[in-house]
């Protein structure tokens, strides 16, 4: 796609209606390419191709970019990646334009008696530093905090925990994929003992069944679900989308199977136990390679303030297992979760057919639920029972959201309890990170502080007084936000946002800094196969704005920890990722030499003898396995869990007072809070604002047409929304969905603060709403 | 002065047949989808009736299965 001025009216006129029907048929046809097209735009004249990861959702395309006197003019997929192939989606073809809007933030603004001044870099950095000194002094090291991102850069998250962790002492580091894949994390640390998917892209080349678990694929992992389509075509792979809400995938699934909200807990048991009744066992996988726990039950859904919960897991044996199970016969269950028995038979069928590899994909669908970390556990025992894990194409397959959610916050260990290797809670852990950080061992905390959700209610609270925000937009995404954006708003807070763009985030900063974005800087992203990707910088960034990596930098130089930060300018992200790979040196997680992620489409960990590897836990591809043809290494005795977890209700259902279930989510047109491709003309033409998706017997019991205005209420507040029917998507009945990029349109002033006990992860997908024609 | 543009389906099968048809039509540049049998079509005309004249000549062909347009834009000539 190119975006050199164009000749004239016309001729741009011409191309925005193309791109306008490029992007519908997106929409409409999931996994549509036109990379025709996109070759056919690229200009005469020398541009100069470089490679880097895609700047937004996490699948981790690689695309290339086209740099013309420096500037970036052009995009398209990199054929070299085996992510994508070549391909992109709209809004890859479309990222670059997201660095050129007009309101870029270009210099540094200090709020000065309610008014935004503009300063120097270096003063603005000075004012940070010394607010921060003063904050501790003050308060103490637990009262300054950093909510970052999985959109922060490897080397952006790694420096950001050495600073607050090492040097300051404080566990206040957090970041938005608490929001998007804790449970994921903590789903992956009790089944298997260690984090991050065990299969590969690869899979989606050999699976004969996609199980699309709550997974609108169609739309947030366009060039992902394109290859299960072809697939599909080429081998006769089958599609099944369970969801709630029929989407872009169901239309283009085999079998579309709706549940009612959270009750994919007990079809996953029910599943369990047709695994079980019908033989279909791998008694041997089980015998050589697993345990049975169970932890506690009826564990709450922290919505209250210092909420506090920490499981205790119990071993039990395969009786007491199947003896649970005996409560989610497919007959039960119909009933509880809408699902009828037929079809809880048919999923069953499809993991327990031997000959039948399966790969299941989830995303936010499982992972924002107050049983987030259990339906990842219940997910794991169905291809755990069935032995259909770790070889090609048999692959329970966690997708993550953003392009460093795994490779910032999951490696990097950007989360309360995180070290880049280990937590904190560990005394080895600590000592290792003490050592490579050259900072006493006694800095680091072995207590984690506040996980997300409790990190705003300290600042609430006013146990938190500074707050450093970069690359996210929590005033749009925090749920239940009109608490937390007051929170903000109270005397004696002090926050500091790094942004490229102004926000409903940066309306509550008193420093906003500029930052530089993706490819104006040197950085790294990992995605979701455990894939570390390099891009360099290819273009200066606007007027003063930074890397988010060297506003760290300069800040912890100004108070005071020079020695930590002492590197070059010059080759900064090069000696910290040199800096970091020694905590990953293993064969368990060793990462790939720079060198490597310089001249290749990146490189999956952990990376060994030259090599990525592509199954973890099987001998045949893993070189960290020493016992047997499989080995979970992530546990002491090597064998991975399964995991007892029953069906509870969700934290708030629909009654008589509030009778629809509120579901919240991404649309393909837009990246997250839309504060980038809302600046993209074409993608805010494909979708403008947002709207409330009804049922069409709802919206007609209740008179409401398409576009009219239609109020919905919860028990934190209420939000007027156009009604979308028959669009895009549809709910089931007594169900309504609502996209939360629209800043104009906030819908987490009226979602829930409930999060899994486990993960901490808010669910935005659930909660009671009562409708009304405005 | 109408550009407007469309998603086009092809009666299946005939999707290359198509092509060529529209390729050959003066006013009209198709786009066509890598994966799908689909097709992207942008008219540029000069007044309405010669917009109203290319849209009944397209939906003649006979290689057409049906057309959904997505957007519009009146424009002067430049």
């Amino acid at each position: 796609m190119i975006f050199n001025e164009l000749s004239n009216r016309r001729t741009f006129l011409r191309r925005m209606a193309k791109l306008s029907a490029m992007a519908a048929a997106t929409a409409m046809f999931p996994g549509i390419m036109f990379p025709n097209e996109q070759l056919a735009a690229i200009p005469n004249g020398s541009i100069d191709w470089k490679k880097a990861p895609c700047r937004f959702c996490g699948v981790g395309c690689g695309v290339l970019v086209g740099i013309q006197q420096g500037k970036a003019v052009a995009v398209k997929g990199d054929p070299k990646s085996s992510v994508n192939k070549g391909l992109c989606c709209v809004k890859g073809y479309h990222s670059i334009m997201a660095l050129y809007g007009a309101d870029r933030l270009t210099k540094p603004l200090v709020k000065e008696n309610g008014k935004y001044v503009e300063k120097t870099m270096d003063e603005a950095l000075q004012l940070i530093a010394e607010k921060m000194k003063e904050t501790i002094k003050d308060y103490g090291k637990d009262s300054v905090s950093i909510y970052g991102s999985g959109q922060w850069t490897i080397p952006d998250g790694y420096v950001a925990s050495k600073l607050f962790k090492g040097c300051i002492g404080t566990n206040n580091v957090e970041a938005n994929a608490r929001l998007c894949m804790a449970s994921a994390v903590t789903g992956f640390m009790s089944s298997f003992g260690i984090d991050e998917p065990m299969g590969c892209y690869e899979d989606i080349d050999h699976a004969n069944v996609f199980v699309l678990w709550g997974n609108n694929m169609a739309e947030m992992h366009p060039v992902l679900f394109s290859r299960l389509l072809d697939q599909r075509m080429n081998r006769g792979s089958k599609i099944v989308d369970f969801a709630t809400r029929t989407t872009r995938t169901s239309t283009a699934a085999d079998k579309s199977i709706m549940f009612k909200p959270q009750t994919d807990l007990a079809v996953a048991n029910s599943i369990c136990y047709e695994i079980v009744n019908n033989g279909w066992v791998n008694e041997r996988f089980i015998e050589n390679h697993c345990n049975f726990s169970k932890g506690l039950t009826n564990i709450g859904y922290g919505m209250e303030d210092k909420y506090s919960f920490q499981d205790k897991p119990e071993m039990i044996d395969f009786d007491t297992y199947k003896e649970f199970l005996k409560d989610y016969s497919p007959e039960k269950v119909e009933k509880i979760s809408g699902v009828s028995a037929r079809d809880i038979k048919y999923m069953a069928s499809l993991y327990g057919d031997p000959n039948v590899k399966v790969m299941s994909l989830w995303c936010m669908g499982a992972n924002q639920h107050t049983r987030g970390t259990w339906i990842n556990n219940l997910i794991y025992n169905i291809h755990l029972l069935t032995g259909k894990i770790s070889s090609p194409g048999n692959s329970p397959f966690s997708l993550t959201g953003q392009p460093s959610a795994c490779g910032t916050v999951r490696e990097v260990g950007t989360l309360t309890h995180k070290l880049p290797h280990g937590v904190v809670m560990n005394e080895e852990h600590r000592k290792e990170a003490a050592k490579i950080w050259d900072v006493p061992i006694n800095n680091i905390d072995p207590k984690p502080s506040y996980h997300t959700v409790e990190m705003f209610r300290a600042l609430d609270r006013g146990e938190i007084r500074f707050m450093w925000i970069q690359v996210t937009n929590p005033m749009v995404t925090m749920p239940k936000l009109k608490r937390y954006r007051d929170a903000a708003k109270k005397e004696g807070r002090f926050i500091v946002v790094s942004d490229i763009y102004p926000t409903p985030t940066t309306d509550i900063a008193d420093v906003i800094l500029p930052s530089a974005c993706w490819i104006e800087r040197e950085g790294m992203y990992g995605n979701s196969e455990r894939r570390t990707q390099y891009f360099e910088q290819m273009i200066e960034p606007p007027g003063q704005a930074i890397s988010d990596t060297w506003q760290i930098v300069e800040v912890a130089r100004r108070m005071g920890f020079g020695k930590q930060f002492a590197y070059k300018k010059e080759t900064h992200i090069e000696e910290i990722y040199n800096e970091y790979r020694r905590f990953h040196d293993n064969k368990k997680h060793n990462m790939a030499p720079l060198e490597v992620l310089k001249s290749q489409p990146g490189a999956m960990w952990p990376y060994v003898d030259g090599k990525s590897t592509k199954w973890r836990f099987n001998a045949a591809y893993d070189p960290a396995c020493t016992q047997g043809e499989f080995d979970f290494y992530g546990k002491p005795d090597h064998r991975a869990v399964i995991w007892q977890r029953p069906y509870e209700q969700a934290a708030e259902e629909p009654d008589a007072d509030y009778p629809f279930w509120l579901n919240t989510g991404r649309v393909i047109e837009h990246w997250h809070t839309g504060s980038m491709t809302r600046r993209i003309p074409v993608l805010h033409k494909a979708m403008p604002q947002a709207y409330v998706e009804l049922n069409p017997e709802d919206a007609m019991k209740m008179g409401i047409q398409n576009g009219d205005p239609v109020k919905l209420t919860s028990r934190r507040g209420d939000i007027i929304l156009p009604a979308s029917i028959n669009e895009r998507g549809m709910p089931v009945r007594g169900q309504v969905f609502v996209p939360f990029f629209d800043e104009g349109m906030l819908i987490n002033e009226i979602t829930l603060d409930a999060f899994c006990p486990i993960s901490k992860q808010p669910d935005y997908k659930k909660c009671a709403v009562k409708i009304t024609k405005a | 002065m109408s550009i407007k543009s469309y998603i086009v389906h092809p009666v299946p099968g005939r999707k290359s047949q198509l092509i060529f048809q529209l390729s050959k039509m003066s006013s009209c540049e198709v786009v066509a989808a890598e994966n799908k049998d689909i097709l992207i079509l942008v008219t540029d005309t000069s007044t309405k009736e010669e917009d109203d004249e290319l849209l009944s000549k397209i939906n003649e062909l006979d290689h057409l299965s049906m057309l959904t347009m997505v957007s519009g834009f009146n424009t002067t000539s430049n």
